[in-house]
């Protein structure tokens, strides 16, 4: 996702001159081809955060329209409380850009996960929050949030992702895309775990269940519409995110679902439990740490449907 | 492009003096804190806007204006004192300061009236969004200054270091900070609770043209930022030295004043004193 978001990104600043790319000292020869584009439009801000926002912020102030972006934690924990007051208080058109959502550097430990950002940007007033589920989605994102003209979250993974579309999809900031029909359970994956999502579609299949899965990709505004009719018309609701359960995605829909009259579906919430990592490992066994798996989100739901024969 | 028009500087004393009376009746009034710190940039606040600026308040909105970002949001009624005064909002709206659904709030609201740029009160973000506005005044060839007030107890924050550090690794010179080096900050002095001394030194380190001046003679403000090199990529640092309450003989460097509101009596001495009674 982050060489789609380099490229776009040079697209962009070719087109606008109002781009600017700030760097958190990182991406150094990611944005070689960027600078030859638009040299006086790129700043490195090293490696201070906070300060980078309140610069993107005076930018913005300005008639500039900054992409700011660094490593997931340090562009959304460490500097929040610049987002919260420079860019979502005064309501400005500053993008935040985090690579390397979730568990994507699982191997770098807890420093360099990113398992609360979703859930601390989505409460701000004013932000929008996407979680593209592949490279043609960033390039869409990053396009529709320059085109929303106020503050946006890009959550990115990483690298060498697969491709989720053939082309550029249909993109509108809230709304969900439809993926795969289905009709028995519906999958709403937000950001990187769509490959796993279209899996455990398949596996579905095999086991004779039928699943919806959908690019949830902008978790703030909700896409209430689609929530309603999957909620009405099957019988399991998955959410999944490579994110903490607490206040991320899924949090996001239930609570959105208990201020709605009783739903035909169950909710199953797929996500990284209320723990730091301690030990080394890459991003799929951090993923099997935390039930991450394909074989575990099949048999929760078989669970969730052998309760539902109970209860009827 | 700085402001050179040679200003009246008795016109500009006695000016802060109306904004000094005007914020002692304004404390009393409203039972709004923070008149120390208030009265100690007042001086700050007239060099900047009665001088150095290029502001027009029938301009509030030009692209091109010179910037102020009152980054010691807590003093804030300084500037909505000036601002009016400056002609930006008529001064009747002053009446409302600190009311319930009044524009003029204890720290600004965003755009909540013309001149007013950033909205403060945390602590340490004036400078780095004063400098996103001083890069976009590079990035659009705009060649107006951004000028940032800041209180010395701000300096605590990282972010100003952060902000210091980067504005002359990028060769920017249209930005002028003003620390309004009192002395006090909420609980005590600001040079014993954190190592503050050697300020300027710190500014200078950090690859600043920095200065001590005396923060209450507005002459020495204004042609220590006028008489500043250019062409150096350097931006410009004042370690502004005044003194807590400055004004008010009984409030002068007495921290007290940070939060105390003045009764009646103190009202009329402090008018008397200001020359205002």
């Amino acid at each position: 996702m982050r060489n789609a978001f380099a490229s776009e990104m040079t697209s962009l600043a070719s087109e606008d001159n109002r781009i600017v790319l700030l760097s958190g000292d990182i991406g150094n020869r990611l944005f070689d081809d960027y600078k030859s584009h638009a040299p006086d439009r790129f700043i490195n801000c090293g490696i201070a955060e906070a300060n980078m926002i309140g610069v993107a912020s005076g930018m913005a102030m300005c008639g500039l329209r900054p992409i700011a972006y660094t490593i997931t934690p340090f562009i959304t924990a460490r500097c929040y409380e610049q987002i919260k007051v420079d860019v979502c208080y005064h309501n400005l058109p500053v993008i935040i850009v985090g690579v390397g959502g979730g568990l994507s550097y699982a191997e770098l430990l807890s420093t360099h996960h990113s398992c609360d950002d979703i859930a601390l940007l989505r409460i701000l007033p004013n932000m929008t929050v996407i979680c593209p589920s592949d490279s043609h989605e960033v390039r869409a994102a990053l396009r529709a949030a320059v085109e929303h003209g106020g503050p946006v979250y890009i959550r990115l993974g990483k690298k060498n992702e697969p491709l989720i579309h053939e082309k550029q999809p249909e993109f509108t900031i809230g709304k969900g895309i439809v993926i795969r029909e289905g009709r028995n359970v519906c999958m709403l994956s937000t950001g990187n775990l769509m490959p796993l999502a279209l899996e455990t579609a398949a596996m579905f299949g095999d086991a004779g269940i039928s699943a919806r899965v959908v690019s949830f990709h902008t978790v703030k505004p909700l896409d209430e519409d689609l929530l309603t009719d999957a909620f009405n018309s099957f019988d399991v609701v998955i959410t999944l995110e490579e994110h903490g359960l607490l206040g991320g995605f899924g949090s996001s829909v239930s609570e959105w679902l208990v201020k709605r009259p009783a739903a035909r579906a169950d909710l199953l919430q797929i996500g990284v439990d209320d723990v730091f990592c301690y030990e080394a490992g890459k991003q799929e066994d951090a993923r099997r740490t935390f039930n991450i798996t394909k074989e575990s989100i099949v048999e929760r739901t078989r669970e969730l449907y052998r309760q539902r024969s109970q209860k009827v | 492009m700085l402001n050179t028009q040679t200003p009246d500087y008795e016109h500009l004393e006695s000016l802060a003096r109306k904004i000094r009376a005007r914020l002692v009746v304004m404390s009393h009034k409203t039972g709004a804190a923070h008149l120390g710190g208030a009265l100690s940039c007042v001086d700050i606040i007239v060099a900047s806007y009665w001088a150095l600026m290029n502001v027009d308040p029938e301009k509030a909105f030009d692209p091109g204006r010179d910037r102020l970002i009152f980054s010691k949001g807590h003093a804030i009624a300084t500037l909505y004192v000036a601002l009016a005064m400056k002609g930006f909002y008529p001064e009747e709206l002053l009446e409302s300061y600190a009311q319930c659904g009044s524009r003029l709030a204890e720290h600004p609201a965003p755009y909540c009236v013309p001149g007013l740029e950033v909205a403060t009160g945390s602590l340490g973000h004036g400078l780095p969004v004063g400098l996103g506005m001083a890069m976009a005044g590079v990035i659009n060839h705009l060649p107006y200054n951004v000028f940032v007030v800041m209180s010395d107890g701000e300096c605590n924050e990282g972010s100003v270091w952060e902000a210091a550090m980067l504005a002359p690794a990028r060769n920017i010179e249209n930005l002028v900070v003003f620390v309004d080096y009192n002395r006090w900050q909420a609980t005590g002095r600001s040079e014993e609770i954190m190592a503050l001394p050697s300020l300027r030194q710190k500014w200078d380190a950090f690859g600043w043209n920095a200065y001590d001046v005396d923060g209450h003679d507005v002459r020495a403000l204004i042609e220590t930022v006028r008489q500043a090199p250019r062409g150096d990529g350097k931006p410009i640092a004042v370690v502004a030295h005044t003194v807590k309450g400055k004004g008010v003989s009984f409030m002068e460097d007495d921290n007290n004043w940070h939060y105390r509101i003045p009764n009646e009596e103190e009202v009329k001495k402090a008018l008397k004193e200001l020359g205002q009674l």
